[in-house]
């Protein structure tokens, strides 16, 4: 019983990891004013090439380029048909996960000729510091910076204009279909990241294998009112539920399809409470004012 | 004698179907401020873009200070030294004013706290330094208005052009801002600025130009043109430029709408309404007057069913209807003519006719069991149309494609179609021209005088004062003080919506 409690803590960064890196990049898309429902299939895609150029380089470093590099292209690809040929977002999103979840699952059986996941990727691909791997930390580090950029750069100040008010970006001279693209490519990177960890933690790919971590993340990204912060403790609180059902399932003879509900239960709950907490909330914490809305000069 | 600051020739912009600009030819100098009058869609507004350049004409020169100059977009026109404050505000609201006064010539990392030096040096010329932490969105229209222009300046803007800058101000802010944009002329800015008030254009130009239908008709020193002049100029006929008070009949019996104690909340849940009380009789005009924000649409749309009040009751000839819908209230008489007609008051896709079927889902002439019956509507709205002058007079035709005061026409048709007990009239006039509003001023003090008990919101004062029979001030939710028409001012009013009287 103690090793549980012990274990519980470094389940649940362990579980948030993909998480607030998904969930981050989400927020430098829809901070823009671009729905990304596609986080799911950009961190499937970016969990695919991640493993394959590992294992076919041997080389963890090249996959994770891989990974990240298409992530990259593949937000590129969203951000393309949503903001320039202006396509409703979470259509484009859902075709970039279906597209995600069949391409993986063909390239699976023309590269490595199986059906449910690649060859073993050995261990150690992540490598760690203290108890937890480097991504964690990388995605813990992240938070910080991501919020510097966001609310302490031009960049920053620019993207969130574009997302608030596009007309007003427009008027001062700001490019804003350029600043809405860098902030879904920046959300393909980090998903893509996502991806990565997913594959190298687990040692291998398996189909399906984002198991809804993207709509978990995006839902945290609701929760947190696309403020960094509280998207990070929603990442937290939904992987919590995921540390609990990891460290039960060791331990504890509960059927395992009912602690595999646990992290979805909870991530219904939670998003079912937030609307009573936020009531009579200033509109700081209301959603980017144009997300989701395409825009052209008039 | 020096290059005059703005100088427009043979500017011809056209769209779809509509030459908006033919031919225009434009000055301006330096230490001067300009008005540029003239009816909806005679063209100001597009000159102004060009002259910004938002919009690129089809054909034409523009010099600036003598230079000839090609602008591509705003960027290009700001770095020549024009800055234009338009009619809707291009500022972020959830930002902060510092966020919105460096947005666009940002450096690359965020201040913290203090004001770049350029913002500062406008912000002295101008007299107002706001605070720089507050968000837009809690600001008035007037701060809101100021900061524009202070951004503008501070973008080293020479020529500072203003679209209907005065539509969205009280009396008293009108006047403070006429002072600072004296000021910049001082200074040797030169001021150019778009507006429908012929009085504020001859108290606070030194020149005007009138434009109708595409073309710059006339440009005149103010001081030699009397507002009869301006409108004769802007119209191209003789108008009645305003009428005193109302020829009618004085207003009986009991009252057709009674409001006791009403509480509203506003969409985010903060209280918008406290404890409002009036009642008006039929033939009565009651005028609500107040600065936009104050409350008063969350008022007109309890009235007419589309907001749940907190507390209070509202009473139609005596019975209590608050909790009623629009549809009921509809049928005992409750007509609503919303301030946005594009949004909530007309489907723009859909025809006049078809518009006026939805304004009157329970009238038997115009339906035939679950069918419409399309010839009495076509002909009810032809007849309507015609009455109030929309033009064209089609009623096939999608409403989308009639200019914003025919749309306004059609909206107010279809409202005075059901003969109503009781209307209530959102900004009526707003947006639309001298032409215009006469007539709708007509047809408004005709259903009255046909019994209609009327609520007027407008924050137009000489609309309220021309109209009503009586007029309260919102402030703030709470009504701030109760006048008859005949027996007070702009002024007073003013001082009431300010806060200052009684």
């Amino acid at each position: 019983m103690e090793t549980l409690l012990l274990d519980l803590p470094v389940a649940t960064l362990l579980a948030a990891t993909p998480l607030l890196l998904a969930a981050l990049g989400g927020l430098c898309s829809e901070r823009g004013g671009v729905v990304n429902i596609a986080l799911e299939g950009l961190i499937l895609a970016g969990a695919f090439a991640g493993a394959t150029f590992t294992l076919a380089t041997g080389s963890p470093g090249v996959g994770l380029a891989a990974g990240v590099l298409t992530g990259a292209l593949l937000g590129l690809f969203h951000g393309v048909v949503c903001i320039h040929l202006r396509a409703d977002h979470v259509i484009s999103g859902l075709a970039v996960n279906l597209l995600a979840d069949a391409a993986t699952i063909l390239l699976l059986k023309e590269i490595w000729g199986t059906k449910g996941g690649s060859p073993q990727l050995g261990t150690g691909t992540l490598g760690g510091i203290g108890p937890l791997p480097s991504l964690t930390w990388v995605a813990f580090l992240l938070l910080p910076l991501v919020w510097w950029l966001v609310y302490r750069t031009r960049w920053g100040l620019r993207l969130r204009a574009c997302g608030e008010s596009p007309e007003a970006a427009d008027a001062v001279g700001i490019p804003v279909h350029r600043y809405r693209l860098s902030g879904v490519v920046l959300s393909g990177v980090l998903a893509g990241l996502a991806g990565v960890y997913l594959a190298m933690s687990a040692g291998s790919f398996t189909k399906h294998m984002a198991a809804g971590r993207g709509y978990i993340a995006l839902a945290a990204l609701v929760f947190g009112r696309w403020r960094p912060g509280p998207v990070a403790a929603g990442c937290l609180l939904f992987a919590l539920g995921q540390g609990l059902q990891d460290t039960f399932e060791l331990r504890v003879a509960i059927p395992p399809q009912l602690t595999a509900m646990v992290p979805y239960a909870l991530t219904l709950l939670v998003l079912a409470a937030g609307p009573l907490l936020r009531r009579g909330r200033p509109e700081t914490s209301a959603p980017p004012a144009a997300l989701g809305r395409p825009w052209i000069r008039s | 004698m020096t290059a005059p600051a703005v100088e427009l020739s043979g500017i011809t912009k056209r769209y779809p179907g509509v030459i908006a600009n033919d031919r225009v030819s434009f000055r301006a100098r330096f230490g001067e401020i300009h008005a540029v009058v003239g009816e909806n869609g005679a063209g100001k507004t597009t000159l102004m873009r060009v002259l910004a350049g938002v919009t690129r004409p089809d054909e034409g020169t523009i010099r600036i200070d003598g230079k000839r100059v090609t602008f591509r977009s705003a960027a290009d026109a700001a770095r020549a030294g024009v800055g234009m404050v338009h009619q809707h505000f291009t500022l972020v609201p959830v930002f902060t004013v510092l966020e919105n006064l460096l947005l666009g010539a940002e450096p690359g990392f965020l201040p913290g706290r203090a004001a770049p030096p350029e913002v500062r040096k406008a912000a002295e010329r101008l007299g107002f330094l706001p605070d720089l932490d507050a968000r837009v969105s809690g600001l008035t229209v007037g701060e809101r208005q100021r900061v524009e222009i202070l951004r503008t300046l501070s973008r080293g803007a020479r020529i500072l052009v203003l679209d209907e800058p005065t539509a969205v101000l009280t009396p008293a802010e009108t006047r403070d801002f006429f002072r600072t944009l004296r000021n910049l002329a001082r200074e040797g800015h030169a001021v150019v600025f778009i507006s429908h008030r012929l009085e504020e254009v001859r108290a606070a130009s030194d020149r005007v130009t009138v434009m109708r239908r595409g073309r710059t008709v006339a440009t005149l020193e103010t001081a030699r043109a009397t507002e009869a002049d301006l409108a004769r100029l802007m119209v191209g006929r003789e108008v009645l430029v305003r009428e005193g008070g109302r020829e009618r009949r004085p207003p009986a019996g009991e009252p057709a709408l009674e409001v006791r104690g009403l509480d509203l909340d506003s969409d985010r849940g903060l209280p918008a309404v406290r404890d409002v009380s009036f009642s008006i009789r039929p033939g009565e005009v009651l005028g609500l007057a107040g600065v936009m924000g104050n409350g008063q649409r969350e008022l007109v749309e309890a009235l007419a069913g589309l907001r749940r009040p907190r507390g209070g009751r509202i009473l139609l000839g005596g019975e209590d209807v608050t909790g009623l819908g629009v549809r009921q209230r509809l049928r005992a008489g409750v007509v609503f003519v919303p301030e946005d007609r594009r949004d909530q008051g007309l489907v723009l896709t859909l025809s006049a006719a078809e518009n006026l079927a939805l304004g009157a889902p329970a009238d038997p002439a115009f339906r035939g069991g679950l069918l419409l019956r399309r010839e009495p509507l076509r002909a009810a709205a032809a007849r309507w149309m015609r009455a109030l002058d929309v033009r064209p007079p089609d009623p096939d035709r999608p409403v989308g494609d009639l200019s914003g005061g025919n749309q306004q026409k059609v909206l107010l048709a279809r409202a005075l179609a059901s003969s109503p007990r009781v209307l209530l009239l959102a900004e009526p006039c707003r947006g639309l021209d001298v032409g215009a509003i006469e007539r709708v001023h007509g047809e408004i003090r005709a259903a009255a005088n046909r019994g209609a008990a009327i609520l007027l919101v407008s924050s137009d004062l000489p609309e309220i004062l021309s109209l009503s029979d009586r007029i309260l001030v919102l402030r703030r939710g709470r009504i701030s003080g109760e006048v008859k028409a005949g027996r007070t001012t702009e002024e007073e009013l003013g001082l009431m919506m300010a806060g200052g009287g009684a």
